[in-house]
């Protein structure tokens, strides 16, 4: 069975849960920026919740279906349409030989996952399918969808239509977003001055968001402990010898703009860092379109691992909602 | 030298040995990153070098966060009472200094640069100390250098070359990044020369480019046929000023899949090099030059 693009939408791409055990080589985690989503979407049509799905961003991708298949769609709320007919989201439906699968505009949230029964199977690279661009590398060709690529799927029918997530487990960022956040790597270079203002003030997302990294804007500029910087490190205060990023680590060069980095980030530079996004709220940012408000919210290492299980809770209760 | 330990988020552990560059920082975080692969911590998913620092990455759901603290602590000592000696190679990198590639590049981003009216080399010279950019390029190529870091994208390689601090090159980075930076641009930034394997935003000087592929995802080239990304911590790198016909030679040969790079392996003891730098890199290139 194969998906045929009859239209790709904007940086459509095939993700899975990411690659493990490259990253000392440069090679990014990769895979779903909202890794939750990703996985309720596989359970939905049957898969193991580690297959590998579709992640649109802002708009979705025209599929035509060679044949039947359990489909379902989660994360951004973007309409969903088959042949015209609209359909649930964060719920399973049935797509039949010569149907097309399409979306309206978007209504809130980021991104979509489209699992499909039997999930895609192009090729693995590195132990996974999940698309590196910048390093040309799983996906297709290690590129975007494009109009006319025919994608391979394990071309089971899956358990049909009517499975679905409660709306009690459909995680989305609030307003203003709120982002959990662990100080710590390069925390010590912020005056505790700058390190309060930090977590007091209003940010927005900045237009440049992707898979690499998140950019926000609004808040103070962060001021620095004076000190004559190392050797090697470079001029700038925000700089440090270059050293490896920490996935959800937040930098912030220059002390203006911080930036998260995401799971097709840089591996290391040199620019500081003043901690970390707690791992559960990786997947909220994912959802996040520019201009949306945020709030940094300061937590220890024990709130970090409560919210990390209360999502993995989450998981576990769709997983038995499912069967 | 002072070791700092902290958490990156609730999945990484982040060592620094120095917040200052220097060999044995980087001696100390490459053996005190390889006590923790070897003592095959459960829960243990990524550990990755860096020029005076390593990360390792956990699952807390698998071994807590102090507890894989405790653990890393524990090899310190052990990363202390390690011989600092490496059996490694020294690879001959060929490079097109000046070439019209990166040239182009520097010019369409001359107003992200610090002197907008000369190029990357003769700002580098000049900022240096040297008479003109040939100068340089001789400094940057006389003395071996040491990949103390492969990160940033695809198998890009950090280079910290193996000479004095008093005669350790420095330049800054751009301004403001370029967008745009040629594959296989040989750069600099700091006190680290780097590869760039892929096309790319970059914002380190541009000095030169080698025909001589480094990252291949799809394993054609046939010295990445075994693995796709070609350099690891500790190769040691001699580069080779080459014309525009050994440039084109090269690439012939990558493409009819004939091209081997020169290699030869070598023993590198920290304590003899420092002892006697020159000395011991001689040593390194006659094992290179008779490979």
């Amino acid at each position: 069975m194969t998906l045929k693009i009859k239209n790709p939408g904007l940086a459509t791409s095939i993700q899975d849960l990411g690659r493990i055990g490259y990253f000392h080589l440069g090679i990014p985690l990769g895979g779903a920026m909202d890794r939750y989503a990703l996985r309720a979407a596989n359970m939905l049509v049957g898969n193991d919740e580690g297959s590998a799905c579709l992640e649109a961003v802002f708009m979705g991708p025209e599929i035509e279906f060679t044949e039947t298949a359990t489909v379902a769609v989660t994360g951004a709320q973007l309409p969903i349409k088959v042949d015209g007919e609209v359909q649930e989201a964060w719920t399973s439906f049935v797509v039949k030989a010569g149907q097309t699968l399409s979306f309206d505009f978007l209504q809130a949230g980021a991104r979509i996952y489209i699992a499909v029964s039997g999930g895609i199977t192009t090729p693995e690279a590195l132990g996974s399918r999940s698309t590196y661009s910048i390093g040309a590398l799983g996906g297709v060709e290690g590129r975007a969808i494009q109009a006319g690529d025919e994608l391979p799927t394990g071309g089971s029918e899956g358990p049909g239509a009517g499975r679905t997530v409660p709306e009690s487990l459909r995680r989305k960022p609030g307003t203003p977003a709120r982002l959990r956040v662990l100080p710590g790597l390069y925390w010590h270079r912020l005056t505790d001055e700058a390190g309060a203002g930090f977590f007091e003030d209003e940010w927005k997302v900045a237009p440049e968001a992707d898979r690499m990294g998140y950019r926000f804007k609004g808040g103070r500029p962060l001021e620095f402990v004076d000190r004559e910087q190392p050797f090697g490190a470079g001029a700038d205060p925000s700089n440090i010898v270059d050293g490896c990023y920490s996935y959800g680590s937040i930098q912030v060069p220059g002390g203006t703009e911080p930036i998260v980095l995401h799971r097709d980030a840089v591996s290391g530079g040199g620019y500081f860092t003043l901690g970390a996004i707690i791992s559960a709220d990786m997947d909220l940012i994912g959802q996040l379109q520019p201009h949306t408000p945020v709030k940094f919210e300061k937590v220890d290492m024990t709130q970090s691992l409560a919210a990390r299980k209360d999502r993995k809770d989450m998981l576990e209760k769709i997983r038995e909602e499912l069967g | 030298m002072k070791t700092r330990y902290t958490f990156g988020g609730d999945e990484h552990v982040y060592v620094e040995m120095d917040d200052e560059m220097s060999l044995d920082a980087f001696f100390k975080s490459l053996s005190m990153s390889n006590a923790v692969r070897d003592a095959n911590i459960e829960g243990v998913t990524e550990i990755c070098p860096a020029n005076a620092s390593f990360q390792v990455r956990f699952d807390p759901d698998v071994i807590s966060p102090d507890e894989i603290m405790a653990k890393v602590k524990e090899l310190e000592h052990k990363a202390e009472s390690a011989e600092k000696r490496l059996t490694t190679r020294i690879v001959e990198i060929p490079v097109f200094y000046k070439d019209p590639w990166t040239h182009e590049t520097l010019m369409r981003f001359r107003e992200r640069h610090q002197d907008p009216n000369g190029t990357d080399l003769d700002y580098a010279a000049k900022i240096n100390g040297f008479a003109d950019a040939d100068a340089f390029i001789e400094a940057h190529h006389s003395q071996p250098w040491f990949v103390s870091m492969v990160g940033f994208v695809a198998g890009l390689p950090f280079l910290y070359q193996l000479v004095e601090r008093d005669k350790q090159l420095q330049v800054p980075k751009y301004l403001s990044p370029r967008t745009d930076t040629p594959k296989q641009t040989i750069g600099y930034g700091g006190c680290f020369s780097c590869i760039y394997s892929v096309r790319g935003a970059g914002g380190y000087q541009m000095f030169g480019v080698t025909p001589m592929p480094i990252y291949d995802p799809e394993q054609k080239v046939s010295h990445l046929k075994d693995f796709m990304v070609f350099f690891k911590p500790g190769d040691i790198v001699k580069w080779k000023p080459i014309d525009r016909a050994e440039y084109d030679a090269v690439v012939a040969a990558v493409e009819d899949g004939t091209y081997e790079p020169r290699i030869a392996e070598v023993e590198f003891d920290l304590d003899e090099f420092n002892a006697d730098m020159r000395g011991t890199n001689a040593k390194m290139l006659e094992a290179l030059n008779d490979a």
